[in-house]
């Protein structure tokens, strides 16, 4: 196996890392207000429950991606710059997305104050739903091949790039880290609000099996390898697993599966990739592949001792941070809050 | 305006508004370590306030930065793809890097920060802040480096069969002289950003309680004078001495960066002093009026001997510079036919005013620590003005500076080193992305409108928390009087939730 090859697998696990992570991220903002909107209880104190499980970790998630970018920026200079240039609109919304959602997140407790909070509620979920749906999009149409001309520019348009295939994508993206979020909200909280995103999983599971099923195979039989059936049956059994496990109160092992079933599907992707990372639909010989998009020898070598000696300091850290953080939450813990009023007593 | 002008615009703007809030993170999160490391040494809880209250708007203002940043990541990709395909080789490397050694330790580590008060041993919690501080850093210092190559390319050759720059030596690239140079200047700079902040925060509060005092009962004026004694008289003392160490340091660093740019790049320092002809010992200009693009219409009003010769070469006299009209003479013979010129009056005007603006945190250090001297706490007026007036000028003395040694570059991307490569160099108009001009119009709008509002939101919380100091919950330490109670079954409230 060659160094462009060790870079290809790299930039699948970052970005498997990205979407296992700011999955349950993304499924926490985007399920906020559905948990948070119940009358028996203070709501706001619930959709504070549900933010807080991933409060200290969220942003170290988030980096995921921007090391993944960097990462691709390094490896493959082709492939980042007909990528990016290529899906502009999508990706300027989803970086709209993630702007929006930091400052909501980071702002939201600061001023006390009912529509201020409202506000910042709006910016979550659409910084967490806007992502969850546009990355699948991005990712199946990357897989699918859009028009790339000799100048390694992107063609398509941008009704192109929503395909019926793209947007079961973006449909099982959304979906998936739904489910993902619920299972560990269900796995973070305690008491009714852990009662009820076990329940929120349950129905969840409905939908996100079939549609993420269908994406999968799909995906396998378009433009699968022999092989990566593997991949196909564990997210299948993953899936399958979730809400038993759920509903029998191993949340851990629930997590797990739906962790799964998103590594399976994004390594189902980069395997059918490869060893194309930007198939063109116009000429097969204006793909990007991992050999004419790839950086120099050099420049890989460099960059794999840093991998090697960076990316497990990485994973120790933020495991321990997972580790520091584990306890469940419960809407007892959750203190008033110490937002300042908008205007000076 | 063409596609070229849009994405100019669009980089530019959200680069300045990335870094108007990146110095104060840079400089503040060391600041609040030290802060933090007081109170876990002496035990004083007036430092703990401190770390809590300062804490919180570097909190507000990290966030928008990350927000920010993030579009920087993507932008080269997004805008500049000629760009990144000549460059991606060597120029992808610090983003990596950057990425792997620092954001992700700023980011983990500030979540445990956040969420780890009265969760961590005291120790392990002051260390969590301590590599914030190191994360920050470290991120500049990668950035900078990728941005040395773009003014002064070092490590790499042309591969003529790819059409591109490749990396021959990361050690290379990553002491750049030009990396070595700006980077001390960036962080001395943002020093200087975060000690203003402080101490303008701190001395306005000094003021304020002192004048307070006197119009309330006893005891509630022992209260005001205290906490302006023992807690924001220290912080602005400690600030100040930042702000003069970050002095020092900014003036030993712009001479050192000057000169490289004498010499790496000639034609950013010659329209940096709108000189247009070569000339031998010719003043530095302080003045001037007239159409600066129009080399010639320049009338120079107000010049000073021999400091031009130091600037450039540490020699007083003796020492000749290029000027404008001559280097283009020369570039064309050697590059062929084009402008090679920048716009020269951005380069004068910018490279006075982040000069100049330094005269703000100079005036606050002065003052303040004259008026702090012995065991003094002032209460005039006129230092709370100064206090507030001089938080501005270091962030628009950052801007000054990178809008300087930014549009200095142009028209170059990447600027030829003449002692490197010959054919790694790249126009910005060969560097620019395929787009129509109205995609690149539509996200100028979004970013400029997105930002906008933000920084609306961004200057009406720090004001809104600063004005309302430290606060009474954060009166006390955690877990000083009130243990834990060790009854399982009953979980202790968080110490912080959003």
């Amino acid at each position: 196996m060659g160094l462009v090859e060790v870079w290809f697998i790299l930039i699948a696990v970052l970005f498997t890392g990205y979407f296992v992570l700011e999955g349950f991220d993304f499924g926490v903002g985007m399920l906020m207000p559905v948990l948070g909107r119940r009358k028996d209880a203070d709501g706001d104190t619930r959709r504070r429950v549900v933010l807080n499980t991933i409060g200290p970790v969220w942003d170290g998630n988030e980096v995921w991606l921007i090391t993944a970018g960097g990462a691709l920026f390094a490896a493959f200079p082709e492939w980042y710059a007909t990528l990016f240039s290529g899906f502009y609109l999508p990706l300027l919304l989803i970086l709209v997305a993630l702007i929006v959602r930091i400052c909501a997140i980071e702002y939201r407790g600061k001023i006390d104050d009912d529509n201020w909070r409202r506000r910042c509620d709006w910016g979550i979920v659409f910084g967490s739903w806007v992502p969850a749906v546009l990355w699948g999009v991005a990712f199946a149409n990357i897989v699918r091949g859009v028009d790339i001309n000799a100048e390694k520019v992107v063609t398509s348009s941008l009704l192109d790039l929503l395909n019926p295939y793209a947007l079961l994508g973006g449909l099982t993206t959304a979906l998936l880290f739904a489910l993902h979020g619920a299972v560990f909200l269900a796995l973070k909280t305690a008491d009714e609000v852990r009662v009820d995103a076990v329940e929120l999983a349950a129905k969840l599971a409905l939908p996100t099996v079939p549609v993420a099923g269908a994406f999968v195979l799909w995906t396998q039989l378009a433009h699968g390898k022999g092989w990566t059936w593997i991949l196909v049956a564990a997210a299948a059994a993953a899936l399958a697993g979730v809400v038993a496990l759920t509903r029998a109160g191993r949340e851990g092992w629930a997590f797990a599966l739906t962790s799964i079933a998103v590594i399976a599907s994004v390594v189902l992707l980069f395997g059918s990739l490869f060893p194309n990372v930007m198939p063109s639909t116009l000429d097969a010989a204006y793909s990007l592949t991992v050999d004419n998009a790839s950086s120099s020898p050099y420049t890989l070598t460099v960059m794999t001792w840093a991998a090697a000696f960076l990316t497990p300091v990485v994973l120790l850290y933020q495991g321990w941070t997972y580790w520091v953080f584990r306890q469940r939450i419960s809407t007892k813990q959750i203190p008033p809050s110490i937002g300042l009023p908008l205007g000076r007593r | 305006m063409d596609t070229l002008d849009v994405s100019r615009w669009q980089f530019g703007i959200t680069t300045v508004y990335h870094f108007i809030l990146v110095p104060l993170t840079i400089g503040l999160a060391p600041l609040i370590a030290a802060m933090q490391t007081m109170w876990v040494v002496t035990g004083k809880a007036h430092w703990y306030r401190l770390t809590k209250f300062f804490g919180k708007l570097f909190l507000i203002n990290f966030a928008l930065g990350v927000a920010t940043g993030i579009v920087q990541e993507f932008q080269f990709g997004m805008n500049w793809s000629e760009y990144s395909r000549f460059v991606g080789d060597v120029f992808g490397a610090p983003l990596a890097l950057e990425g792997l050694v620092a954001f992700f330790l700023e980011s983990t580590f500030l979540g445990l920060w956040i969420f780890g008060w009265g969760r961590l041993p005291k120790l392990v919690h002051l260390a969590t802040i301590w590599l914030v501080a190191v994360g920050v850093n470290a991120s500049a210092y990668f950035i900078i480096a990728a941005n040395s190559f773009m003014q002064h390319p070092v490590g790499a050759t042309y591969n003529p069969d790819t059409g591109r720059a490749e990396l021959t030596s990361i050690w290379a690239l990553l002491t750049n002289n030009t990396a070595m140079a700006a980077f001390p200047h960036a962080v001395a700079g943002a020093f200087l950003t975060a000690g203003t902040f402080v101490a303008g925060i701190s001395g306005w509060w000094m003021v304020r309680n002192m004048r307070r005092a006197r119009t309330v009962t006893a005891p509630e004026a022992a209260k005001l004078e205290g906490d302006a004694r023992t807690m924001f008289r220290p912080a602005a003392r400690l600030s100040l001495l930042v702000v003069i160490a970050a002095g020092v340091g900014l003036v030993y660093t712009g001479d050192v960066q000057g000169k490289l740019m004498f010499e790496q790049q000639p034609m950013k320092m010659a329209s940096a002093e709108s000189l247009c002809h070569t000339a031998t010992d010719p003043d530095f200009s302080i003045l001037t009026v007239g159409t600066h693009n129009n080399c010639d219409g320049v009338k120079h009003v107000l010049e000073v001997p021999f400091v031009l010769s130091y600037l450039a070469e540490g020699e007083f006299t003796g020492v000749t510079l290029q000027g404008v009209e001559d280097l283009q003479a020369q570039y064309e013979e050697q590059f062929g036919p084009g402008n090679y010129r920048p716009n020269l009056f951005v380069t004068y005007w910018s490279f006075r005013a982040m000069i100049g603006l330094a005269a703000g945190s100079t005036l606050l250090a002065v003052a303040g620590l004259w008026l702090t001297r012995g065991n003094r706490v002032p209460d005039q007026k006129w230092f709370s003005w100064l206090s507030i007036a001089a938080i501005p000028t270091p962030f628009l003395a950052n801007s000054a500076g990178w809008i300087f040694t930014e549009m200095g570059r142009q028209p170059w991307v990447v600027a030829p080193n003449p002692t490197g490569v010959d054919m790694i160099r790249l126009t910005v108009d060969q560097g620019v992305s395929h787009h129509s001009v109205w995609t690149v119009w539509f996200s100028l709008i979004t970013f400029t409108l997105l930002y906008g509002a933000l920084a609306v939101v961004w200057f009406m919380l720090i004001r809104r928390y600063a004005v309302e100091g430290p606060l009474e919950h954060d009166a006390h330490p955690p877990g000083d009087d009130d243990e834990e109670p060790e009854e399982p079954g009953t979980p202790k409230q968080l110490s912080f939730a959003y």
